[in-house]
């Protein structure tokens, strides 16, 4: 077995020091009934040749989206991974190294994660950042719960342009803290008041942008309305390379920004592991949830880095802290910085315009198509068309010719007849002409 | 400046010093040459930034140059010995990487039609089932992404069971030596945190514990084998009074690495146990995640587990996303998506690996291994309480009372010689605990080399030398960093020049 | 010190007519170590004797201070969120929490006088 060192002379020299006869008597506190006396019915142990044999199989079994073409979001998007990324997020020093309570010896990983929160904090226009969260959705709900801390108010506005999950995932939250959620119906149309759903009570009123549906927003306005009436505004973005062309939210007004920073640096993964990222004003910062690095000097005066604020964390608040929050997401966290590093200003700025052209034009493709018509007056990389027929069943048949053509709505909106037809296409610097051809071609064919 | 070892740069050899991305390169340079965009019409609605936004460009040998040298700041299991209680630094497969990697594993996007991602539901399937026959338990709910967050979904499934039978209860007990996530935990999900005492065999005390529940307790959250190392021997009683009572028992499955292929909790009581992927089955710890948390429960329980979920129907595979579809009663969603997919295949491939017979073998070679410390260090370091021990052994400051060195002094001086230190300071119910998980991949020879350290930085703090152990670490590429300026005045994030100047 | 009362939980109240200014004792403040954070509460705000009032943060630890009389906040120090550093330097002085109209003087019988602390203090070193 290659991962366990010890020979079985070991173990005997070892159970002479300790002065037991086996193993076994060291589990003398266990109740004999729940000792098993067999390794449980499993398999037992295989070489690599037989595992990687056995994930290849796995692997056969599914369609690569790296080799059909594919257009699918709704939260999740494939974009080129440099090779440095992976290279270097792959080093055993920052692989199998653990959360940073050392600091003396975890200079590497605080230092990337202080540039990390440096980087949310520009992209998204605010002041301060943590060192990430589990995912967009949780960010979202942890947000939420923020808001609900900050302002001593239970109600929250949810926006019908919010993506499912994160809606699904906040409201169950909510539920068990005992925030009451205000959730206007899905805004496929465009158009929502949510400012109009504010009231005395609320303490924050989420948005997306762009919004599930691809359509892009000022939201300066309702911003004010938040904070006429006393709530704060939290912004939610999934596909973090739009900051790369729209306003930041700190820009348009935003309070608490939540969102996925899966897009730069992190594969798709079957959606998981990606990226949580949370970032706000200055002045929130004692409510904000999650790990923070911050810098220091040492006993010598040279800079350095070291967690701090954790006050508000479990390990030291227990019950009083601000979330139980204690794993995040490190590595893809390390993974976004590099590749942002790799990026920089141009190149970044360059990857969004890259990824707006190509939805551009994959639209006004589309948009020849009969039958097919584009909801959005605007969008990033991602929009709605509204198909003759079921979204899921042109999917379907998409898939069976080896195109992964979208999103249908119904995925994430059971249940709504009139969301049916409606299927959200993404287009990215990763789909070639002849991808936009296939699909092209293959939504035709799926709506004869 | 007579120090031999100054240098002109404040570079040390290997240790070379790197300044943050932000104080390097121009806006103009970019390590990404994409192509020209074509000329097409915006269609952004008028919501197109006027700014820039301020990163730094660098090319690609600045910014391997820069990860490279930042990687060399930090210790890592790969390095050496790191025997960080409770945290399980074990060996982490490079196998499992390259499988998380794999085209049609690693590149699955979620919404894909559930028709052409088979061997991705097939996959979760397969570890879902790894995991319910090592615990002994009917169900598991995959989805959350780390311990921490799996017990906010263990807790949340016990609140909606006990809803549905009409039957809320406000409090959740919790013994004093648990991880602070469980006391947030519960927290979190709406109930009142009752502490439970230990007694002085660092056990749960059974008496307090009996005296504190009654019909108005929805669970007592119990870690076992516990933070101080043990196994709870009363665990039959306390399941049982836990269920006499009709409360349900959380098990927090942090310590499943000394049980595993050995004892089901299933077959302790429990109805509901997160397991940390990244601690027993060897998933990278990652600098801080991510993790992944699957929850597995009891009869009682998994009906109420949250979406999504996989099952298999008379097509395949199929994923219960909606609750209106399910013939269950989910209590919600709690993640985007499928739970932590990459951590699935890698803890699947860990778990192929080894087998049942490996797995076994685990959870015996990690509780010898700390049974061989304890009985090595014993008449060195105070122990805490009396063994056996499980995968981990408690000490604490006893041994050097007098000798002006705290524990955290020690732990400092551990690192100049190599070894990450152990847990310090924690489990909070003995006085400068120090609990060291030397874990099942280390060498007898590395145990035997950490033994003569720890006796002889022993003897060395028993000599006086007080000094070398507060001047601790020297070597490393920091020394102790002043955590008292960084709280009080928070700096986390960089900012230009200019804007400090501004802002003063 | 006269007109000086604790509580066992190391607070301190100074009564100024009326009037009782809160903080934390020396030997609190010793034991905490760096103070970096103070969370005081609003002006305005009625306290209940025993219940949470404060809440102070060292680098490794933050704990409750639980109001010792009753009454209302009518004043905080301001100064501790530029400088909680001030609470380390003099507990008992610039150091002060908040000041709070006491809503019951007979409260103050309740705790202790400066000789009862100073033996309370004694059998903890």
């Amino acid at each position: 077995m290659r991962y366990l060192p010890l020979t079985d002379d070991d173990r005997r020299r070892m159970l002479d020091t300790i002065g037991v006869h086996s193993v076994e008597e060291l589990f003398r506190d266990v109740p004999d009934a729940a000792m098993l006396a067999e390794p449980v019915a499993l398999p037992r142990h295989q070489g690599e040749i037989e595992v990687e044999r056995a994930f290849r199989d796995f692997a056969a079994a599914n369609l690569s989206p790296s080799s059909a073409p594919s257009f699918l979001g709704g939260g999740v998007y494939r974009h080129h991974l440099p090779a440095t990324v992976d290279h270097l997020i792959q080093r055993g020093e920052f692989l199998t190294a653990y959360t940073p309570y050392q600091p003396e010896v975890s200079q590497g990983t605080l230092q990337s994660l202080f540039e990390f929160q440096t980087q949310v904090a520009l992209l998204t226009g605010m002041e301060v950042a943590n060192a990430s969260m589990y995912d967009g959705a949780t960010a979202c709900a942890e947000a939420v719960k923020m808001a609900a801390r900050i302002k001593k108010r239970d109600r929250v506005v949810i926006s019908g342009g919010l993506h499912p999950h994160y809606r699904e995932v906040t409201a169950t939250y909510n539920r068990f803290v005992g925030l009451r959620d205000a959730a206007l119906p899905p805004d496929w149309r465009g158009g929502e008041d949510a400012a109009a759903a504010i009231d005395a009570k609320t303490a924050c009123v989420v948005v997306q942008n762009p919004d599930f549906f691809g359509r892009v927003h000022d939201y300066s306005g309702l911003a004010s309305a938040c904070h006429a009436a006393g709530a704060l505004l939290v912004v939610v973005v999934t596909e973090v390379i739009s900051l790369g062309l729209l306003k930041s939210p700190g820009e348009i007004g935003a309070d608490i920004v939540a969102g996925d920073g899966q897009s730069i640096g992190n594969a798709l993964s079957f959606g998981g592991p990606t990226v949580g990222i949370l970032a706000t004003r200055e002045k929130f910062i004692r409510q904000l949830p999650g790990r923070l690095a911050g810098q220091t000097v040492d006993v010598d005066g040279r800079r350095g880095f070291v967690l701090t604020l954790s006050t508000r964390e479990q390990h030291i608040r227990r019950d009083k802290a601000t979330s139980n929050i204690c794993t995040n997401s490190g590595l893809c966290a390390l993974a976004f910085s590099i590749h942002l590093t790799l990026l920089g200003e141009a190149g970044f700025t360059r990857l969004a315009e890259l990824n707006h052209a190509k939805a551009v034009e994959l639209a006004d493709r589309l948009e020849t198509i009969e039958g097919v018509e584009v909801l959005n007056d605007s969008f990033f990389n991602e929009f709605t068309v509204r198909l003759p027929r079921s979204a899921a069943d042109a999917v379907e048949a998409m898939a069976k010719q080896g195109v992964l053509g979208g999103v249908p709505v119904s995925r994430l909106y059971p249940g709504e007849s009139e969301l049916e037809p409606l299927l959200l296409v993404a287009a990215t610097e990763t789909n070639t002409d002849q991808d936009i051809d296939a699909l092209a071609m293959a939504l035709r064919g799926a709506l004869q | 400046m007579s120090d031999p070892r100054a240098t002109t740069t404040g570079n040390r050899g290997l240790q070379i010093e790197e300044p943050l991305i932000f104080e390097q390169g121009s806006p103009d340079k970019t390590a990404v040459d994409l192509p020209e965009p074509p000329s097409t019409k915006d269609r952004l609605g008028g919501v197109r930034r006027s700014g820039p936004i301020g990163l730094p460009g660098l090319s690609e040998p600045e910014v391997v140059r820069h990860y490279l040298r930042l990687s060399q700041k930090n210790f890592s299991i790969d390095h050496g010995f790191y025997p960080l209680g409770s945290c399980t630094m074990k060996h982490n497969p490079r196998l499992n990487e390259k499988l998380a990697r794999l085209p049609g594993i690693g590149d699955l996007h979620p919404l894909q039609p559930t028709a052409t991602v088979q061997g991705a539901l097939a996959l979760i399937d397969a570890c879902a089932h790894w995991l319910k026959a090592l615990t002994g338990m009917p169900a598991v709910a995959m989805s959350p992404a780390a311990g921490a967050h799996g017990e906010s979904v263990g807790l949340m499934t016990i609140r909606a069971a006990l809803e549905d039978r009409g039957d809320a209860r406000k409090r959740v007990l919790v013994p004093d030596s648990a991880h602070g996530t469980n006391p947030a935990t519960a927290h979190a999900c709406g109930y009142a945190v009752e502490g439970i005492p230990a007694d002085d065999r660092g056990r749960v005390d059974l008496a307090a514990f009996r005296e504190k529940l009654d019909a108005d307790v929805a669970a007592i959250m119990l870690t076992n084998p516990n933070t101080c190392g043990l196994f709870e021997n009363d665990i039959l009683d306390i399941a049982a009074a836990v269920h006499d009572a009709g409360a349900f028992f959380y098990c927090d499955g942090a310590n499943l690495n000394a049980i595993v292929g050995r004892v089901r909790p299933g077959d302790l009581g429990v109805d509901c146990m997160h397991i940390n992927l990244h601690k027993t089955f060897s998933t990278p710890h990652g600098g801080g995640g991510p993790g992944s948390g699957p929850v597995v429960l009891s009869e009682a329980l998994a009906p109420y587990a949250p979406v999504p979920y996989v099952v298999q129907g008379p097509d395949g595979f199929e994923l219960i996303e909606d609750p209106a579809r399910s013939d269950a009663k989910p209590f919600g969603r709690i993640k985007g998506f499928h739970g932590q997919f990459g951590m699935f295949v890698r803890a699947l491939g860990y778990m192929m690996s080894m087998g049942s017979d490996g797995l076994r073998q685990v959870s015996g070679d990690a509780v010898l291994n700390a049974n061989y410390l304890l009985a090595c260090l014993r008449d060195t370091v105070t122990l805490a309480f009396e063994g056996p021990c499980m995968h981990e052994v408690l000490f604490d400051e006893g041994f050097l009372k007098e000798t002006g060195v705290t524990t955290l002094d020690f732990a400092k001086a551990l690192i100049d010689e190599g070894f990450h230190p152990m847990t310090v300071y924690f489990p909070l119910v003995v006085h400068g605990a120090m609990l060291v998980e030397p874990t099942e991949t280390e060498t007898k020879a590395t145990l035997d080399t950490f033994v003569e350290t720890m006796k002889a930085l022993t003897a060395r703090a028993r000599a006086g030398d007080v000094e070398y152990f507060q001047e601790a670490p020297r070597l490393t590429p920091r020394r102790r960093l002043d955590e008292t300026m960084a709280a009080r005045n928070p700096i986390l994030r960089w900012r230009p020049p200019a804007v400090d100047k501004a802002a003063e | 010190m006269a007109n000086v009362r604790f509580t066992s939980d190391h607070e301190w109240v100074r009564i100024e007519g009326d009037i009782g200014v809160v903080g934390i004792t020396e030997y609190a403040q010793e034991q905490l170590g760096d103070i970096v954070f103070v969370e005081l509460p609003e002006v305005g705000a009625q306290l209940e004797k025993g219940a949470e009032a404060a809440v102070i943060e060292s680098v490794k630890a933050a704990s409750e201070i639980n109001a010792p009389v009753s009454g209302e906040v009518v004043a905080v120090n301001e100064g501790l969120a530029d400088d909680p550093g001030k609470v380390n330097a003099d507990a008992m002085g610039e150091g002060w929490f908040f000041k709070v109209r006491l809503a019951d003087p007979q409260e103050l019988e309740d705790l202790m006088k400066p000789a009862a602390y100073k033996e309370l203090v004694a059998g903890l070193k």
